[in-house]
């Protein structure tokens, strides 16, 4: 067991994969020589050799779509863009051939690779270095959407993307690589190496796609969240002491869906949280499912908590990020009514 | 006075219109034989002349000659030539299918056979091609069943692709062609990303992209290209220059450069322009380019200058766009008929096996169609489950597609 921050936890997952399987790839803008503008591939291609791990042109739609041609090859490239701003050239790769090529051929042809991007704001990125694009995948049938909130479960993840046999998208959120940040910008943000979920395993291990976590248990509301906004909940839970069950949704596609229908049939109360931006983000899935599901047991209203319908700011980001005093209030508007 | 005037836009127009004669006087054709043919190992820069000349072999008289011909013996030409009848005739079967309400949708090859099927028969078994919707002849050419072909096309109960996908978007890893997306220009790149692969693993293999005058406009194209020079990718890339891009001239995505082969120079690739309707001259080039590829030598980019004859697909009309009678214009001719021309010449051929050969593989043609037909077409007959809509998704059918599936009742 080791202490490890995310961006060690995900580097060490790629070094275990490649170690294992010589058909994993690592590729993107910086990642060869340089190791990644967050350093997530640093060391690898002294490690592996500079045709496992390379630098590639600046080319989001050639880095994916090279990377489905090497996985019709029969490769495991495991890409990254250097920030999920910038997954817009390739989403057409994505969406109409990373997801289909299965589908479309009746698996003649498999897309076997991890798109890994950092997301999420709270860097002061503004509007082309913040954004939380995760609902523009889940939208995508034949992707699967994994946003990670701590090292431990970055690295089992990870593993399991790289060894899933189908396309994955795999959004690290920027600010929590070096610790469990939970909104309260004013303050030193507690490294991974004073949490439990900074001792990684070294080797290999790996954590099973489409299960959520509960990250607190509670029995007043139920609190969806995923990414940065699950330390975010949690901090929002204790400052409030309002009983809050935090569900780590890990996987948005597959969903977890029995974890999130138990928990609501138990608190009969459901915030919804995420950074993305509010109309048609993935809470907007979140909260039809919960309506579906656990309609006779609610008894208030589904309370959404998220980035606003702007872009992303720069100087106001303090304003735009749905921090801890945020999340309280919804907590508080969810007991009270 | 200012001393610019105002400013004003240039929206390129094709000589002619319907109703026009048609004019082909832009198209500059080389003699055949007069390009030379330089070693596999040449500096990109040494032949960019290449880019913008056409590579011929087969002349007027029927004749092969100069530096590309030689390479391939009379049986082999014999089956070349089998290969294109084939096509065409698949392609008239079923454009008349799809008329007959049979399947939704057709797109055909005439005029354009010998591309496809020639580049075919330069690759190796295990070797891969990412291709566009027009090159059916790298199938035919690698003698993939007929039977399978329309299967697919009349999305049928022994479908390959199980009925998710429209006609004539095959696919076949065991005959080293990549599924067909529908999209455009997407597939190029996948090819660059393939053969990098191939290298990466120290393998023998090489691929093959593919793409349509009209699709180099995309920025995969751009991007393809980047790849494939920055990596010395062993990659064939492939521009079919059939003139029309659905209703629209070539001159709209070709712009101010002077050909589409000459977009590789920029690049350092090697650039070939050749005579798309000679069967030789296509076979000669995709050689040369295999072998440059296989000699870890890197990326070819080759022009192939050729005619859409046909309608883009059975939804246009093409005399809404051009002259009715344009095709006959063309000057690089059909590519059926100058290959029997050669074969008479030499004296492997002769009008009457002419004859009798195309009756006789209109026969298999419909053969195969008898069989396919007794398995479905699109609206009668066998076709695939409703449950193949929600299988294949994904590798392991998640629960909410299984849900799903429940809820449509399977």
């Amino acid at each position: 067991m080791a202490r490890m921050t995310m961006i060690e936890a995900v580097r060490s997952a790629m070094d275990v994969c490649m170690g294992r399987d010589e058909d994993v790839v690592v590729f993107g803008e910086d990642v060869g020589y340089f190791g990644g503008v967050f350093r997530c591939t640093q060391g690898l291609q002294a490690k592996y050799g500079k045709t496992r791990c390379f630098d590639a042109p600046i080319s989001e739609s050639g880095i994916v779509g090279t990377a489905i041609g090497m996985a019709a090859y029969g490769l495991k490239p495991c890409v990254e863009i250097q920030f999920a701003d910038y997954m817009y050239p390739a989403y057409d790769q994505l969406t109409q051939e990373a997801a289909r090529i299965r589908y479309r051929s009746n698996g003649d042809f498999t897309c076997p690779i991890v798109v890994r991007m950092p997301t999420g704001g709270g860097i002061f990125g503004g509007q082309t270095h913040s954004q939380s694009p995760e609902a523009l995948f889940t939208h995508v049938c034949g992707l699967k959407v994994i946003v990670p909130s701590n090292p431990y479960d970055a690295k089992g993840l990870l593993i399991s993307a790289i060894e899933d046999p189908d396309p994955v998208m795999f959004l690290e959120p920027k600010r929590l690589y070096n610790g469990p940040f939970d909104g309260h910008h004013e303050r030193p943000v507690t490294p991974w190496s004073k949490h439990e979920l900074g001792d990684v395993p070294e080797g290999h291990y790996s954590i099973p796609i489409g299960k959520a976590e509960i990250r607190r248990k509670g029995s007043a509301v139920t609190v969806i969240a995923y990414g940065t906004m699950v330390h975010v909940a949690l901090a929002a839970a204790e400052e409030t002491g309002i009983d809050a069950e935090v569900i780590d949704l890990r996987s948005l596609l597959p969903l977890d869906l029995d974890t999130i229908v138990q928990s609501v049939t138990k608190t009969g109360r459901c915030v919804v949280v995420h950074e993305a931006t509010l109309t048609s983000g993935f809470g907007g899935e979140l909260v039809a499912l919960v309506q579906e599901h656990c309609f006779y047991h609610l008894e208030v209203p589904v309370v959404r908590v998220t980035g606003w319908d702007t872009p992303y700011p720069h100087a106001q980001e303090w304003d735009y990020f749905p921090g801890p005093a945020r999340v309280g209030r919804a907590l508080t508007e969810a007991m009270e009514a | 006075m200012d001393e610019f005037s105002r400013l004003s836009l240039h929206v390129p127009e094709p000589a002619v219109r319907p109703g026009d004669q048609p004019d082909f006087s832009n198209v500059k054709i080389p003699k055949a034989g007069s390009v030379p043919r330089p070693e596999v190992d040449v500096e990109p820069e040494a032949i960019r002349d290449l880019a913008y000349s056409i590579i011929r072999v087969l002349n007027r008289e029927g004749e092969a000659v100069g530096p590309w011909a030689g390479l391939l013996s009379d049986e082999e030409l014999l089956t070349g030539l089998r290969h294109m009848m084939m096509l065409r005739a698949f392609d008239a079967r079923m454009l008349m299918a799809q008329r007959q309400g049979k399947t939704s949708f057709y797109m055909q090859h005439l005029g354009e056979e010998a591309v496809s099927c020639a580049f075919r028969r330069a690759l190796r078994k295990g070797d891969m091609n990412f291709p566009t919707y027009r090159q059916a002849g790298l199938l035919i050419a690698d003698d993939y069943p007929m039977v399978e072909m329309m299967n697919q096309i009349f999305s049928n109960e022994l479908d390959p692709c199980h009925g998710r996908q429209l006609p004539v978007m095959y696919t076949s890893k065991e005959h080293g062609f990549f599924t067909i997306s529908g999209n455009l220009a997407t597939q190029y790149v996948q090819a660059v990303g393939w053969a990098m692969a191939s290298a990466i693993k120290n393998d023998t293999r090489i691929a093959a992209g593919w793409i349509g005058d009209g699709s180099t406009a995309e920025s995969d194209f751009h991007s393809s290209l980047v790849f494939a020079s920055t990596y010395k990718a062993p990659v064939i890339l492939n521009i079919v220059n059939n003139q029309w891009a659905i209703s629209t001239f070539q001159g709209i995505a070709r712009g101010g450069s002077g050909t589409f082969a000459a977009r590789g120079l920029g690049f350092g690739i090697p650039a070939l322009r050749v005579d798309g309707n000679d069967y030789l001259a296509v076979y000669a080039v995709a050689r040369w380019a295999a072998e440059r590829a296989r000699r870890n030598l890197g990326p070819t980019l080759i022009e192939y200058v050729t005619y859409r004859v046909g309608a883009h697909s059975t939804s246009d009309d093409p005399s809404a766009y051009r002259p009715k009678t344009e095709s006959e214009a063309w000057p690089l001719g059909d590519p059926v008929l100058r290959l029997k021309k050669h074969l008479i010449l030499r004296g492997a051929w002769s009008d009457e096996r002419h004859a009798q050969a195309e009756a006789e593989i209109m026969d298999q043609v419909i053969q195969a169609q008898k069989e396919a037909e007794s398995h479905g077409t699109l609206h009668a007959g066998g076709r695939p489950s409703v449950r193949d809509i929600f299988e294949g998704v994904y590798a392991e059918m998640p629960p909410h597609i299984r849900r799903q599936r429940q809820k449509a009742g399977y």
